[in-house]
């Protein structure tokens, strides 16, 4: 155990870090518990099939490719920060936050498209999953999409300390994952 | 009343089949504990005695964790945990007498619970639901004596619970969902039946009466209502 | 030999130390002032849920009468107070007293740091948990009255405005559970990455005193235990609200989703509550029997495994449920197998008293009323533990006896425990230690006087929740019992207003205490009573030793400072 007054207990975990881990582990709880609710209910029911056909599976794929592309941005924009670049930077983040608002923007078209169609959150037991699961999602986007404003507004401070990046990739990536899931469960079956 | 130091004795006449056992695992968890808390507190007790601060004499160093000493509080949790897995070994079957299986029984009622009382349909003479001679009654169910009932729970609104103290017996009514219990009365006799689950404003006095009727009085009881 | 650092960004402000009513009071990221805030939101929400249970109490044993101050209540308005009473008692009284005040507190001080990693990630904590606080107490008020459905708000009955005829009272009751979750998560990573880096130089993970670990633990089994709470709350609120179908069965939903998110969650919570008054009993024991805590590490690993057994154990609330009745005999043995890691806790607690030298201060007194009613509590969990006896106690006046003789004991004995051990600490002066005495013993009668006859009741076939024992025929002899009960309960809050008097004449008049003054080894005991600012001078300290240095064979003072240094050549251990 070494001496020095800022010794760490993990080498190499930075304090900022290691808070992001701990706050992404309680909302991987947040989505597992809806993910394993959803599995018990889908798993012992009948008809999800049936109500599933009637989302709109393109444009869902197409958010999938429009998320997966974000966070290869993102990770793009670290690496440039890391190395200085601050033209990459401040590109990669716009097109990262272009990605989560297209996400947004294609969400809200299948949300009105299923509303008009009166499949609302109250229209049945598959249509209150996918409403609260992807609508929980969606504010988890919005809040990341904001995340990355900030960083990209105070680029200069992120070429400075480019884990501000990193940290923002960790918790995108982390929305990302959760779409990855959501997808194939509401989507795909 | 009875002693404030024996639990046991307050729980209330049984007049179940199964009622026994289960009043017999509370008895083998009550004398276990009450050894447990006897031995804890003589412990503790002399300890706070012998060991109180006088001057000139100072404490001993004790860690605790090398295991000459820590055997002295390994070997009591070994014990309890020998006691925990005992105490299962003897519930299982008590649990599965009561909650999994079910003997055969000649008598169904259908019970259901709503804000804030118990609706109970009686077959009728044919034995069967659905038929002209279901008889609905409000807050009463009528059994005969030493014969297993079987109930079908459901509830029409939130959760209530179907809980009889005199036989040990107690059951969530869930909307959505249709429970079965049982029972075998071991004497005739009137016995409450409040709900147990929080259910509303009127939860408190919401109960029922079961009527366990010598087989004779049930034969007359049973005329009385399918003339 | 200490170390001056410019480590934490705070100290380089060492000079600029913040100042007015408003950076220093209201808007402190000092984790000190934080724990205050703290402490003054919990104590005031106590005596909140206390009048509720006086109320309460005073309702089962003489019912139909008038309540002093409130008038005659109907069993709806009881159905509130039940309520509320649970709600606030666990998450507005015990979570911000046990976690945000001493874990604020202690944490940093106990590690050698000079604040939170995250100061103002602190500071919003609090001032989340002061919203909480806020949407809480409107819901009291808003028409409709406040939420009915029993702290645990099983649906359907919380899931449809008709069946309680509360409508914005549960709106914002899972509002104000909401903003109380967010605080105490931003709280858990602020404690989990301060202790991970922010401790002293020599102050190992096996070094840390077990108030650290127990917080520690406890915030892991908050922060890995709310989130499927969380997910069953927006189901419920959406229920209520948008009218969607998770608990409606008769739209394909099921109402024992709740159930199961609910005590999934509500499982590790008690232990959440209960571990942080593990520590400060564990702190106080050894310091007051001037002798090292027995089996230290032991006791980090029973935490642990008790910790991870928490989060299998959750359906014995379910035994009687409608769930699979399959599924009781394995609940039932990962329930009994978690009473062996206390038990372990338990027997340490009295193995650290053999051959002590026990003095009976007032901490020392409230550690033991602790230890002796947890036992109690502890045992009667083992009838609650076994699904079969479980068919008969369930939902009866002998779990609320169960959980009042371990939560209380939890809340209040150890809560006091740490008042009174760290009140010299945190605010610089003593406290009366003859009014203390006083205290102990009064809440001790009383609160056995209130909770012990809960047993029999409960034996007796008494439901909860309700607010006339004398609507059942049973009920009716033994109604006795619940008078004596009632007149615990006001013994019980009366009695805790020698307390307050204690404090009022202590913080105006009392004994200004000195940095240590009950000679104990941690760091917190280093800084001056209060500490200032950025709690250390220029040095922070180094550790190198254990917590639990007490009465060393050949030292000559029965306790040794774990930062003190190691004894050069040539002097006696124990001089500097």
């Amino acid at each position: 155990m070494s001496l020095r007054a800022d010794a760490r207990a993990l080498p190499g975990v930075s304090g900022p870090k290691l808070a992001v881990w701990w706050f992404l582990a309680s909302e991987i709880m947040v989505f597992g518990g809806l993910i394993a609710s959803y599995l018990v209910f889908r798993l012992g029911g009948t008809g999800w099939a049936e109500s599933a056909h009637h989302l709109s599976m393109p444009l869902a794929a197409v958010n999938t490719l429009v998320l997966l592309s974000s966070s290869y941005t993102i990770v793009r924009a670290w690496v440039a920060a890391e190395a200085g670049e601050g033209r990459a930077l401040r590109l990669n983040l716009a097109l990262t936050i272009l990605g989560g608002l297209v996400f947004l923007g294609l969400k809200a078209v299948e949300y009105t498209t299923e509303i008009a169609a009166g499949l609302t959150p109250g229209a049945g037991i598959f249509w209150s999953f996918y409403y609260t699961m992807t609508g929980l999602h969606g504010l988890h986007v919005l809040g990341g999409v904001v995340v990355n404003v900030v960083v990209l507004a105070t680029a200069r401070a992120s070429l400075a300390r480019p884990h501000r990046v990193e940290l923002a990739g960790l918790y995108w990536h982390f929305v990302d994952v959760v779409w990855i899931f959501l997808f194939p469960m509401l989507y795909l079956s | 009343m009875p002693s404030l130091l024996d639990w046991l004795a307050w729980l209330p006449e049984n007049a179940s089949t199964y009622g026994a056992d289960i009043d017999g695992i509370i008895a083998i968890i009550w004398y276990t504990t009450v050894a447990w808390f006897l031995l804890c507190f003589a412990a503790l007790g002399a300890f706070l005695v012998l060991y109180r601060r006088r001057p000139g004499r100072r404490a001993a160093y004790v860690k605790g964790e090398r295991i000459r000493e820590a055997v002295w509080i390994l070997v009591p949790v070994a014990i309890v945990l020998v006691l925990d897995l005992w105490l299962d070994v003897l519930g299982a079957p008590v649990w599965a007498r009561v909650k999994i299986d079910r003997p055969p029984t000649e008598l169904t009622l259908q019970v259901t619970g709503r804000q804030f009382n118990w609706d109970v349909v009686h077959p009728g003479p044919d034995g069967r639901f659905g038929t002209e001679d279901d008889r609905q009654f409000l807050d009463e169910l009528h059994v005969p004596v030493s014969r297993p009932v079987r109930i079908v729970l459901r509830s029409k609104d939130v959760i209530h619970s179907f809980f009889l103290p005199n036989f040990r017996l107690k059951q969530d009514a869930v909307p959505g969902r249709e429970i079965t219990g049982w029972f075998e009365a071991t004497r005739p006799g009137t016995y409450e039946l409040p709900c147990a689950m929080l259910c509303g404003f009127g939860h408190s006095g919401m109960k029922a009466y079961l009527h366990v009727h010598a087989q004779a009085d049930y034969d007359a009881w049973v005329r009385s209502q399918w003339p | 030999m200490a170390v001056t650092t410019a480590a934490h960004p705070a100290v380089g402000h060492a000079a600029h130390a913040p100042t007015g009513f408003w950076r220093t009071c209201v808007f402190s990221t000092d984790h000190k002032i934080i724990a205050r805030q703290y402490l003054a939101l919990g104590v005031a929400w106590a005596l909140a849920g206390g009048l509720l249970a006086g109320a309460m109490r005073w309702q089962l044993a003489w019912p139909d009468t008038a309540i002093p101050l409130l008038g005659e209540i109907g069993p709806d308005t009881y159905n509130m107070m039940v309520t509320m009473h649970g709600t606030i008692m666990v998450f507005f009284v015990a979570m911000p007293i046990l976690l945000g005040a001493f874990g604020n507190f202690l944490i940093p001080l106990m590690i050698g740091a000079r604040d939170m990693v995250f100061p103002r990630l602190n500071a919003l904590s609090v001032w989340t948990f002061a919203a909480a606080s806020a949407v809480m107490l409107a819901s009291f008020f808003v028409p409709g009255g406040a939420a009915s459905a029993g702290w645990t708000g099983y649906p359907p009955l919380s899931a449809r405005v008709e069946y309680t005829g509360v409508e914005w009272g549960l709106n914002l009751w899972i509002l104000a559970l909401a903003l109380e979750f967010a605080s105490f998560l931003m709280g858990g990573v602020n404690y989990l990455t301060t202790a991970m880096t922010l401790r002293a130089p020599g102050l190992t993970l096996f070094r840390m005193p077990l108030v650290v670990w127990q917080q520690l633990v406890a915030a892991m089994l908050f922060l890995l235990s709310v989130g499927p709470l969380v997910a069953g709350a927006v189901m419920l609120l959406l229920d209520r609200t948008l009218g969607t179908a998770f608990y409606a069965p008769e739209m394909g939903g099921d109402p024992l989703l709740w159930q199961h998110l609910f005590w999934f969650f509500g499982h590790p919570e008690v232990y959440v509550v209960l571990l942080p008054a593990l520590g400060f009993v564990l702190e106080v024991l050894p310091v007051f029997s001037r002798k090292p805590v027995f089996g230290y590490r032991w006791i980090v690993w029973a935490t642990v495994v008790a910790g991870a057994l928490s989060f299998i154990v959750w359906a014995h609330h379910m035994f009687i449920s409608g769930m699979d009745p399959r599924l009781a005999m394995p609940f039932s043995v990962t329930t009994i197998l978690i009473s062996v890691p206390f038990a372990y806790i338990v027997f340490a607690m009295i193995a650290t008293l053999w051959r002590g030298s026990i003095g009976f201060e007032p901490p020392m007194l409230w550690a033991l009323g602790f230890l002796t009613m947890f036992i109690v509590g502890g045992l009667t969990g083992i009838f609650n533990g076994s699904a079969p006896a479980d068919v008969y106690i369930n939902n009866t006046y002998f779990v609320v006896a169960h959980f009042h003789y371990t939560l209380f004991s939890a809340v209040f004995f150890g809560g006091f425990t740490g008042v009174y051990f760290w009140f010299p600490k945190m605010f610089g002066r003593m406290l009366g230690p003859r009014l203390g005495h006083l205290h102990f013993w009064l809440t001790l009668i009383c609160f056995n006087v209130t909770f012990f006859p809960q047993h029999h009741l409960g034996l007796a076939g008494m439901v909860r929740r309700v607010a006339n024992p004398l609507q059942y025929d049973a009920l009716v002899p033994l109604q006795g019992l619940n008078v004596v009960s009632t007149w615990g309960a006001i013994g019980l809050l009366v009695a805790q207003a020698v307390f307050v008097a204690n404090v009022v004449v202590s913080l105006l008049a009392g004994r200004r205490a000195p940095a240590n003054p009950w000679q104990a080894n941690t760091l917190e005991w280093t800084a001056p009573s209060p500490p200032p600012h950025l709690n250390w001078g220029r040095d922070e300290p180094v550790v190198h030793r254990g917590p639990y240095e007490y009465s060393l064979p050949g030292a000559v003072d029965d306790w040794l400072p774990q930062d003190r240094p190691p004894a050069r050549a040539g002097r006696r251990p124990g001089t500097t």
